[in-house]
Parts: structure tokens; C-alpha cells; sequence
């Protein structure tokens, strides 16, 4: 038994048959190494410990956190979370404690990354560096390595570990940027100068960028764009709460999509770097939400399950009373295109590395503007000609891979960064029928 | 507390460190969230934990425990040197420090009444009559509702000799409807759409008027859906102060932030289009911008005593009658640019790394009046309450929607207009400021979301300001 569920076990204990109780624990350690300007110029590290317990007394629901897991700090966090649950009025939608359940024994942790050191991490960042030769490198590396355990009143506990590395930067010429991201389990899978060098080609092909006239193109997305087109659809989308009220685009049964599409979460299977078992408890399992265009599913805790009459999906988090359950393990599915391929095919469009600052109009129509960064090129006769200069869209992510819309799918899935951070989306690299930007570097 | 972080201190110098400084913070906050008369979250959490920040080099290395102990918090000060040792394989120039005051003192945020004291009775009473009141608007889908509230001390030790304690008291919230149509969502919020928060306790909820404003905001979300598209073209445009405020804190707030000016932010917030030998000389806008950073000013969301550095709060002028004048900087970087140190570094907590962030940048009072800019105007859009906001890695171009807007014709507000959006660029679109809202209508809009660093942290700013005018403005951008 861990320590970690040694602590959640005691926090039930200690809750008793006073209430109905469930505790998550969280410990750890966090580490990021950032550079700018081609040195290392902040460098951190972070004991994660954390204890978050929910209860229910009558119906009547609080939780709260701490981050003191000694025995006194436990027994001010169940007696205080107690006395606030008891000033609550009944909630009526309460839908109870997961009841004990197999959880998948998954390991998503690798040893290379449980004892990673700083000179560790500045090694790949030096990579990073030193494959730009006479460029300005900035970026960082992480490594996370934490344990998480659930325990509850009615008996169901669950304990996993998971490890994430990442390195993601740019190189700078002075008049233009360009990016590289790579996320794994396993930190021995970072290769910096891999990295560097595609960051540092960008940069060096995105010089002599010209404005380009807004409008509609046709365009080739790097995986880092289809990351983040994937969270939007979920976030605002594929959310049960969303669902439940209305508000998401979800039609389910319809062909919403292009048929190339599929979408799902998956935090189990090869290569995901996600936990087993949700902050409820509820065991997480893979969960299509779009296969072969088809809207099919959606992400659900225990509360927007039994509001829709359906089965949790284990999607359960720290702020889904509020937010909704978020799908935080995503797989764009990828397909057999090439990237030469889909850019030898388009006559006029462009090629975008990455999306930057992308905020929702209106989550029904899924509108988003946003701006291209890093990297954006123009494709002229099925070859890139040029750079051009960061453009603005205002675009319907729903309507860019709706039905006709998508021309290929890369072969390229990889875990990729996105608008809300690394480690959330597998994508590949997307070939859509056309974007619409709508200003310039001028406007 | 002070023992605790001056141990950490010593474990950091005797590893190494040139200099070094600590904070233990102990931190208790609490959330509600009503919707549609339904609690839907109620969380309590406390943390207390050490950070030190140890200098060697060119790099800071920094490391937090939550282990208060003798052994554990001289450990976290050692690891902060050695972390900070091993960036010396990727080196830059030796960082320096601006000079600063060795100081013991401390500072408490003026309230009335403590937050957390207040039964939660009567916050989640406010919260269900609220929605239960907008909820009986017909057409309104979803009430929401919600406050939050933290109570923070401080214990900042530096090994310059500074001993410097803070309770930091911060109190708000906000409510909204939504309204749900076959292809769309509207919504309306209340005082703005992240909800207001200042510094001060519960007085500053009971001074916003919750209940007397909730009705007419269920009502405008609803008559949303029938309203008619904000038209396509340019416009004078009008901004609600909060709207104003939002549009400061992203196209200068961050432009003027010394960290992104001089690299150091570039791959994840970005630059900015400033540039540091254009300080004193660069146009920003319209002779009535006059921006400062306000440290100081009683009940504002970014009001403290001293940084998370040991620098005291203070008021530097960033714009002064349209030419920019000022930077937002800590002790490395102001420094580095040869400036005084501005006390604007704070961190998210104890186990984060300080780093320059916005105190209040607010925008200072014109002469004008809302009512006598719409009388004023022939041909504009009045626009209310952000709902989108979008700019660049260069705070440059940027777009912003609205959850409202109000066609102006011939001096009077006309039809209200749905999904209002404009677009620009920074120094264009400050150039055309040509009406501001005098003292009456200035408020100390509060930002308690601002994104910035890695690991992500994320700041409570403040940004005054009154509605403000200008002049052919690009709307109207669809999808």
C-alpha cells in the first residue's frame, strides 16, 4: 500500500459514518528548467502534496483541500470540510459515492523520469540551444512524476503513478520565431537537438515573411493546431455539463463531422499519460466521441451522468461541479497522409505551425479566434515558397472539419502542445479544405 | 514564520547561493458556486509552505516544500542553489540585483469585515436569490453565481536582512445568465464577466448590489437571442469601463511587462512590441492616455505593502499624455535595463517563482461623461462586459467580443446589438482615444485570471478605469 493511499484511507476513516467521503491525495515532485535568450534563466522545483476530500451529509456537499497531510492537518481539513457541509442547503442532485469498482492497472510512469535531475534537464535544453547556431532559443523542460490515490466511504480505492517530460521552444532570428514541441512518458525520449533543429528551421524559413491578405485558404495544420481544435470541440463540446444544459454543439447520432474524423479520450492505453481512475473514483475508459464523423459520446462525471442518464466515463476532476467533466486525454485520430504529401497537393494555401491565444465567440457554434505563430508558411503549387506574417482568424472550429471539409489526416499522431498546455492531445498533422483569416499584422 | 524562511535562506547561501530570499506563505481561501438556486460547489482550502529563490550566476533556482520542518526547509534552500548550479551549463550574463531598502515592517490590507468570518449562510442565501431571480426570467436557461475570497500571510525573508510580513485580503464575485437558442448562447454577466474582486472583506459583495441588478441582467441575456447582429464596418466605438479595463490589461499591462520586453517570456506569452530605447519617445495613444502602475491605491484588486521581492508598493507613470514613460520590472530585470526597480513581482503562492506581474494599470479619469459621449455621437456602437478577448505574442493585434452592444445614431442609444466584436492594432487603436469619462464613472476594475509564466501562475491585477471613446474602429468580425 502506498503512503498515498495510506493518507487517503485515513482521511475516510477519520470522516467515519459521519458523512459520505471521498479523498483524493496527491504527492510528488515538479521540476521546469526555462530558458530565454539562449541561457537557462529560471529553474524550479515543487514537492507536490495535496489532499482533496469531498463529503455529503444529508445531501448536504462540501469539499476542500490542504495541502498538510500529517494528521493534524487531515483532521482540520475533515472537521472544517464538516462544518461547511452542514451550513449547505440539500443538494438535489447529489448523486452519491462511486461504488467499488476494478480499476484498470495501468503504468503510465517511467522510471527515467522519476529521478530526472536539473542538470538532467539542462543537458536537453543545451541540445535545444546549440542546434540553433546563432539564434535566440527560449523554452523550457519539465518533468513531472506524482502518485495519486482515491479512497471512499463505500470501499472503492485506487492508486497509480504517471510521469510526463516535456521539451517545447523556439528559436529566433531576430525577425521571425519557430517552434518544436515534444511530450513523452519517458524523459530518455526527449531529444533536444531534434527538437532545436526543427524549432531553428522555421526560424530560419520564416525570414523575409510578407503580410498577407486575409481571407479564406486553404491550409496544412501542424499537430500542435489540431491539438488545440481538439480541446475546444471537448472543452465547450463533448463536456457532459455542457450537454446537459444545452449549450454544447453535440447532436448525438449526427454526422457532424467530416468522415475522416475520429475523436476520442483515452488516458489508459499505449503511450496516454493519464491516471486510471477519476477524482470520484469512477475507473476512466477509453470514450469515442466522434467515429467516422459520427458524434457518438461524451465526457461524464457521476453528476452529468445521472442528469443524462448515463454511466460516468471516469471524467471526473477537481472543478467539474463547476467546469464540467473535461476530457484531459485526447487522441485526434491520425491517418496515413504524409506531410510532404498534403502540402504537394494544395495549389494556394497555407501551412500554419501553431495557434496562439485562441478564445471562444460562442460555444454552440464553436467560433474561435485566434492568432498563427511560430511559423507560418505560404504553399504555392504544392511547395512552400515562403513565410508569410502572423495572421488572425475568426473560424468555426465545428464547420473546419465538418462534413467535406477534411482533404487528409497526418501520419504524424504524436503527443502535442496545445492552447491549454502539453500532455493533453495526441493530433496529427490536418489538411483542411480552407480557414478563414481575417486580419493581418495590420489589422 | 520568519524562523522558517530564514532557515532557508541560510541553507541557500551556505549552498552557495550570491543571494537569497524566502517566503512562507499560508494561504486559506474559499469558493461558492450557485447555479440556477442550487450550490454547486462550496471548497475551503488552506496551504502553507516555504519558496526560496537562490541567485547564482546568471540563473534563479528555486524550490518549494510544504515540509515546515528544520531539516526540510534548509533542505529547500539547498536544492534552490544546487538547482540554480546546474543551469550554469547553459550561462548567460551574471544577473544583477537593483538595489533595494532593507526593510522590516508590516502591512496588513484594510477591511471591514474579515470573508471568512461571514456565515455561509448568508453567501449562499445571496447566491440562490440571485439565480432564483434570474431564473424567472423567461428565456434564461442557466443562473450562475458566485464568490471567492482569500486570506493570504506572508513571511518574506531576504538575505539582504529584509523581515517583512503581509495579510493580503481579497474578496469578490459575479453572476450571469445565460440564454440558449437553437444555434446560439448569449449570456450577461454581472459587474463584469470574471465578477469583480478587490482588495478589502465582504463589504466589497455588499457594495456591488447583487440583488439589484440581476433582474435586468437575466432580462437583457434573454432579449439577446432577438437581438440583431452588430453590424460589419468601422465605427466610433464606445467601451463600458470594465471592457476598457480588459482592453488595458492585455494591449499595455503586458506590453510594458520588462520581463517579455527584455526575452524573457518569448516562448510562451511572447515579446512585446516595445523596445526599450524607444522609452520616453514611443507614441502609445491619444494625448488622453495616462496610464499608471498603482500599487497603492486603497481597495484594488492589485493593491499590497511590498512585493514578493521585499520592494515596497509604489506608483510609476507608464504612460503620460500619450507617450510611453514607464515599465513594469522587478529587481533582476529592472537592472538589467539600468531602471529603478518597480516592486511589481509577485508569485502564485508559495511553491511559485516570482516574476514580474501587473499591480494595478489603470487608465487616469478624463472629463467626459458616458452620457456625454453617446450625445456626441453620430454614427457608433456602445460595447459592454468582455466575452472574448485574443491578441498577439506582441500585445499588437488583438480582437475582443462583447456579450453586448447598443447601435448609437444621431447622439442616442438605439436597438441592442448581439455578438459585438472590434479588432485593431495597439498604438492605432489608442491613438483614436478621444473622449474619456471623468472621476464619477472611474471604478478599480479587478483581473483575478492573468495567465503568465511556467509553470503557469496565475495573478490578481487591478485596471481602472471610466468609459472611454474612440474613432473609427474596425467591428463586426464574424466567423
Amino acid at each position: 500500500m502506498t503512503d498515498q493511499q495510506a493518507t487517503a484511507d485515513r482521511i475516510v476513516e477519520m470522516v467515519g459514518s459521519r458523512a459520505e467521503a471521498e479523498a483524493v491525495v496527491v504527492t510528488g515532485e515538479e521540476s521546469l528548467t526555462r530558458f530565454a535568450n539562449s541561457f537557462i534563466h529560471q529553474n524550479v522545483g515543487d514537492d507536490v502534496a495535496g489532499a482533496m476530500l469531498r463529503l455529503a451529509t444529508g445531501n448536504r456537499v462540501a469539499s476542500g483541500t490542504t495541502n498538510r497531510l500529517d494528521d493534524e492537518g487531515l483532521r482540520a481539513l475533515v472537521e472544517e470540510t464538516l462544518e461547511v457541509a452542514s451550513h449547505q442547503p440539500v443538494d438535489p442532485d447529489w448523486p452519491g459515492l462511486a461504488s467499488p469498482a476494478p480499476v484498470a492497472v495501468v503504468d503510465n510512469a517511467a522510471a527515467a523520469t522519476v529521478g530526472v535531475t536539473p542538470a538532467d534537464r539542462a543537458g536537453v535544453v543545451g541540445d535545444f540551444v546549440a542546434a540553433g547556431a546563432g539564434l535566440s532559443a527560449a523554452g523550457y523542460c519539465d518533468t513531472s512524476a506524482t502518485t495519486t490515490a482515491f479512497a471512499n466511504s463505500l470501499g472503492q480505492r485506487a492508486s497509480a503513478s504517471t510521469t510526463r517530460a516535456t521539451v517545447d521552444g523556439i528559436h529566433q532570428t531576430g525577425v521571425s520565431a519557430g517552434s518544436a514541441h515534444q511530450t513523452s512518458p519517458d524523459f530518455s525520449d526527449l531529444d533536444g537537438a531534434a527538437a532545436g533543429s526543427l524549432a531553428a528551421d522555421r526560424a530560419e524559413r520564416g525570414r523575409d515573411a510578407f503580410d498577407l491578405k486575409p481571407g479564406e485558404y486553404e491550409v496544412v495544420l501542424a499537430p500542435e493546431c489540431a491539438a488545440t481544435i481538439a480541446l475546444f470541440l471537448a472543452y465547450y463540446g463533448f463536456n457532459g455539463k455542457a450537454v446537459a444544459e444545452g449549450q454544447s454543439f453535440v447532436d448525438m447520432g449526427a454526422q457532424q463531422f467530416d468522415t475522416r474524423v475520429g475523436l476520442r479520450d483515452d488516458a489508459i492505453g499505449p503511450g496516454a499519460l493519464g491516471l486510471p481512475f477519476d477524482t470520484e473514483g469512477t475507473p476512466r475508459r477509453p470514450v469515442d466521441f466522434v467515429k467516422d464523423g459520427v458524434t457518438i459520446g461524451a465526457a461524464h462525471d457521476r453528476r452529468t451522468a445521472a442528469k443524462l442518464g448515463a454511466e460516468s466515463t471516469g471524467h471526473g476532476g477537481p472543478g467539474s461541479a463547476s467546469w464540467g467533466p473535461m476530457p484531459t486525454d485526447m487522441v485526434f485520430e491520425g491517418g496515413v497522409d504524409d506531410v510532404a504529401s498534403m502540402i504537394a497537393s494544395v495549389d494556394r494555401g497555407l501551412y500554419v505551425s501553431t495557434f496562439n491565444y485562441c478564445r471562444i465567440l460562442d460555444p454552440k457554434t464553436q467560433v474561435v479566434t485566434g492568432l498563427t505563430r511560430n511559423g507560418t508558411f505560404m504553399i504555392e503549387n504544392g511547395a512552400i515558397t515562403g513565410a508569410v506574417s502572423n495572421l488572425r482568424f475568426t473560424q468555426s472550429f465545428l464547420e473546419a472539419v465538418g462534413e467535406g471539409r477534411v482533404l487528409g489526416l497526418g501520419d504524424d499522431l504524436r503527443h502535442a502542445d496545445s492552447e491549454f498546455g502539453a500532455g493533453m492531445v495526441r493530433a496529427p498533422s490536418l489538411h483542411l479544405a480552407s480557414w478563414n483569416f481575417t486580419g493581418g499584422a495590420e489589422g | 514564520m520568519f524562523d522558517e524562511a530564514r532557515r532557508a535562506v541560510e541553507g541557500a547561501l551556505a549552498a552557495g547561493a550570491a543571494y537569497a530570499d524566502a517566503r512562507v506563505v499560508a494561504g486559506r481561501t474559499e469558493s461558492i458556486d450557485v447555479l440556477n438556486g442550487t450550490v454547486q460547489s462550496l471548497d475551503r482550502s488552506d496551504s502553507v509552505g516555504v519558496g526560496v529563490r537562490a541567485l547564482i550566476g546568471s540563473s534563479w533556482g528555486f524550490y518549494a516544500t510544504a515540509d515546515l520542518g528544520d531539516a526540510a526547509v534548509t533542505r529547500a534552500g539547498e536544492r534552490a542553489a544546487e538547482i540554480a548550479r546546474a543551469s550554469a551549463s547553459v550561462p548567460g550574463d551574471p544577473l544583477e540585483l537593483a538595489d533595494v531598502g532593507v526593510v522590516t515592517d508590516d502591512y496588513v490590507t484594510p477591511f471591514d469585515e474579515a470573508p471568512l468570518e461571514v456565515p455561509l449562510g448568508d453567501k449562499v442565501d445571496l447566491l440562490v436569490d440571485v439565480t432564483t431571480t434570474m431564473q424567472g426570467v423567461d428565456g434564461i436557461a442557466l443562473a450562475q453565481g458566485s464568490l471567492a475570497f482569500w486570506d493570504t500571510d506572508k513571511w518574506f525573508v531576504s538575505s539582504q536582512g529584509s523581515r517583512i510580513h503581509q495579510r493580503i485580503v481579497e474578496s469578490g464575485g459575479g453572476f450571469g445568465a445565460t440564454a440558449v437558442g437553437d444555434q446560439e448562447t448569449q449570456r450577461r454577466s454581472y459587474p463584469q464577466s470574471f465578477g469583480q474582486f478587490e482588495t478589502g472583506g465582504y463589504e466589497v459583495v455588499r457594495r456591488w448590489d447583487f440583488a439589484g441588478n440581476a433582474q435586468r441582467i437575466a432580462e437583457e441575456a434573454a432579449a439577446l437571442l432577438s437581438a440583431d447582429e452588430c453590424p460589419e464596418g468601422e465605427k466610433t466605438l464606445i467601451l463600458e469601463g470594465s471592457q476598457l479595463a480588459l482592453q488595458i490589461h492585455e494591449s499595455v499591462g503586458h506590453a510594458i511587462e520588462l520581463d517579455r520586453i527584455l526575452g524573457w517570456e518569448a516562448a510562451f506569452a511572447g515579446t512585446s512590441h516595445l523596445e526599450l530605447p524607444r522609452l520616453q519617445s514611443h507614441r502609445y495613444g491619444s494625448d488622453l492616455m495616462n496610464i499608471t502602475a498603482d500599487a497603492t491605491l486603497p481597495g484594488a484588486l492589485g493593491t499590497f505593502g511590498y512585493d514578493d521581492e521585499g520592494t515596497p508598493a509604489q506608483r510609476v507613470d507608464i504612460v503620460r499624455d500619450g507617450t510611453w514613460v514607464g515599465v513594469l520590472s522587478g529587481r533582476d530585470s529592472a537592472a538589467r535595463a539600468g531602471l529603478p526597480p518597480g516592486g511589481m513581482v509577485r508569485a502564485d503562492g508559495y511553491n511559485r517563482l516570482p516574476m514580474v506581474r501587473m499591480t494595478n494599470v489603470g487608465i487616469l479619469p478624463g472629463d467626459s461623461s458616458l452620457d456625454e459621449m453617446i450625445a456626441d455621437t453620430d454614427d457608433g456602437i456602445y460595447m459592454a462586459t468582455n466575452r472574448s478577448w485574443s491578441i498577439d505574442d506582441k500585445r499588437l493585434n488583438f480582437q475582443f467580443g462583447t456579450e453586448i452592444g447598443w447601435e448609437i445614431k444621431n447622439g442616442k442609444l438605439g436597438r441592442m446589438l448581439k455578438n459585438p466584436t472590434y479588432t485593431g492594432i495597439t498604438p492605432q487603436f489608442w491613438a483614436q482615444l478621444d473622449r474619456l469619462a471623468g472621476p464619477d464613472e472611474w471604478v478599480h476594475w479587478g483581473t483575478p485570471n492573468c495567465g503568465k509564466g511556467q509553470p503557469m501562475q496565475v495573478a490578481h491585477t487591478g485596471h481602472s478605469a471610466s468609459p472611454g471613446r474612440f474613432a473609427a474602429v474596425r467591428v463586426g468580425v464574424r466567423g
